[in-house]
């Protein structure tokens, strides 16, 4: 519980809350990438910078900019003057508290094991990789099949469309 | 002597930080070598834009700036005082927190990415096990800044051009990563100082760095295309289109931070051929073994400022490519070109050393290079090309 914890935290939780109060969309997206980077910067407080560095690159470089390209690409920028807010706010929050009570009860579980004054383990990029190609090479196959398949899968859709419209004009 | 002229910085700021207590000593040399970053760039800023006025002035059979101090050498000064001087315009209907937030972050972003430079022997700011990781996690955050400049101006041309600006730099960055993937397979770490440690060797008094090599060459030029693209530059400067969108994304932006916009640009140009520089050129290593007494910075700014010149070159040269010429030359050219780069370093990695492998590399490199040309030609039906002249 030092200083920099305390103050990253804040931040990461402020970002949160922010994404959810705040009225316009946009502004949801980039508070919503504010507790992204307190989440980057948690990682690297805990001495994790392989992760901290990926969650930037992958959660700020590319799924924030996806969620404003979304916004933009869909309704337009402009947002009713009352907010976005969803009738049915109370089952989103059943969810997310049970995704809560999940994650916290694996981490419960799972702290007895280790013990208390276990040290943190330091894990370098190298051992990661190591990792990643022999003992998880399975698991690391298989995602970069279902994100390929995914990417096709958008690629069709999008050809879809495209094939459809010169049909049309050709009628 | 030389190899105090070699590590001179590194000295004075040892001599600085010696009369000082020693609970001060570490913040205070992490501070000044903050500062010194942030002095020493943006000045190599002002000598690139002079440079390359007076460079596209002399392309284009004119004189360029000319009237502010001896050949227009005061012209940077000028600007300077004129962008500080001028009134800060900030539309009525813009969303003034984020507009006034977009720049800030820009720099910011662009200034982070030196932080991780090795730019001489023992000179770089935080030597950390994944530093190339940590380069192109801030590099991608600048895209945010660009799309919170266009979106805030609530004008249509900003808000074009930041998309084309987002658009473009998602699908270069993905070429951009998998050309610099293969140095990191071959040094086998993600730290930068490494990276040119390897390449700091010598065989007959040639150096060892990764574009002599036939992977690391074609990775370098798939390198520079998508650097290029990444920092928005001609060809491929379609987000600020002056022709067809005023400005691109930094349409309403006037005063300082006009000049905020153009510094990021111009550190994001800088940083890029430092990394360039670094990953493929050996970084601060010296070109011949009998030039390595020269001091290293040297060689490391002398790098970049050349990366620099080939910049404003292609500017002066090459007409501005179309929205569809920049998606399909991403996707369907540099992507695959670079996914062949990656097997073909791994085909150098397993066939050890000795001649064939230069022999095998070589032959996959022209070959793949040649067929994609020729389908890419006959898709387009296009042919030899033939002049006609007047008669």
């Amino acid at each position: 519980m030092n200083l920099a914890f305390l103050f990253i935290s804040a931040l990461t939780v402020a970002g949160g809350v922010a994404a959810v109060a705040l009225k316009n969309t946009v502004h949801c997206a980039l508070a919503l990438t504010i507790a992204f980077a307190g989440l980057a910067l948690l990682f690297l407080d805990l001495g994790a910078q392989f992760a901290g560095f990926a969650q930037i690159l992958v959660y700020i470089g590319a799924v924030a900019i996806l969620v404003v390209f979304a916004i933009l690409l869909t309704r337009g920028s402009e947002t009713p003057k009352d907010g976005v807010y969803s009738k049915r706010w109370p089952a989103g929050l059943v969810i997310a508290a049970a995704v809560f009570a999940v994650l916290g009860w694996a981490i419960l579980q799972t702290a007895p094991r280790l013990g208390q004054d276990s040290p943190a383990p330091s894990v370098s990029v190298v051992q990661i990789g190591q990792a990643l190609m022999t003992r998880y090479v399975l698991p690391l196959e298989i995602i970069a099949v279902l994100l390929t398949a995914a990417l096709i899968g958008a690629v069709i859709v999008a050809m879809h469309e495209h094939g459809r419209h010169e049909k049309e004009e050709v009628k | 002597m030389l190899e105090k002229l070699d590590q001179i910085f590194v000295l004075l700021l040892h001599w600085i930080v010696g009369f000082l207590p020693a609970f001060l000593r570490p913040a205070t040399s992490v501070v000044l070598c903050v500062v010194t970053i942030v002095c020493v760039f943006p000045a190599l800023f002002a000598i690139c834009v002079l440079l390359e006025r007076k460079g596209l002035g002399r392309i284009q059979n004119r004189f360029g700036p000319n009237r502010v101090g001896p050949f227009g050498v005061l012209q940077p000064l000028a600007d300077g005082v004129k962008s500080l001087t001028k009134e800060d315009i900030v539309p009525l209907s813009a969303d003034s927190v984020v507009h006034f937030l977009a720049p800030v972050v820009l720099v910011v972003a662009a200034f982070l990415g030196f932080a991780v430079l090795p730019m001489g022997r023992n000179m770089v700011l935080v030597d950390m096990d994944c530093s190339l990781l940590f380069y192109f996690a801030i590099g991608a955050s600048t895209e945010l800044s660009v799309f919170m400049a266009g979106w805030s101006s609530r004008n249509k041309y900003s808000l074009l051009g930041a998309m084309r600006a987002v658009a473009q730099m998602i699908s270069y960055e993905v070429p951009l990563l998998m050309s610099s993937v293969v140095v990191v397979m071959m040094t086998g770490s993600l730290s930068l100082v490494k990276i040119v440690e390897v390449q700091n060797q010598y065989t007959y008094g040639l150096p060892h760095w990764y574009i002599f090599t036939p992977w690391g060459f074609a990775a370098f030029v798939l390198y520079a295309i998508a650097g290029t693209a990444e920092t928005n530059r001609s060809p491929f400067d379609l987000p600020e289109g002056e022709s067809e969108l005023v400005a691109g994304y930094f349409t309403e932006y006037s005063g300082f931070k006009f000049a905020l916009f153009f510094l990021g640009e111009y550190l994001a140009m800088l940083s890029i051929s430092g990394l360039g520089a670094t990953l493929f050129l050996g970084g601060w290593s010296a070109p011949f073994q009998f030039l390595s007494w020269v001091p290293s910075w040297i060689w490391f700014f002398g790098k970049m400022m050349m990366s620099i010149a080939v910049f404003i070159w292609m500017r002066g040269t090459l007409p501005r490519l179309r929205q569809d010429q920049l998606m399909n030359f991403a996707w369907k050219f540099v992507l695959p070109l670079t996914l062949t780069n990656l097997f073909v370093a791994a085909v150098w990695r397993f066939m050890g050393e000795g001649w064939p492998r230069w022999v095998v590399c070589s032959a996959i490199v022209i070959t793949i290079y040649t067929l994609m040309c020729q389908a890419g030609m006959r898709r387009k039906h296009l042919g030899p090309r033939t002049y006609r002249y007047a008669e």
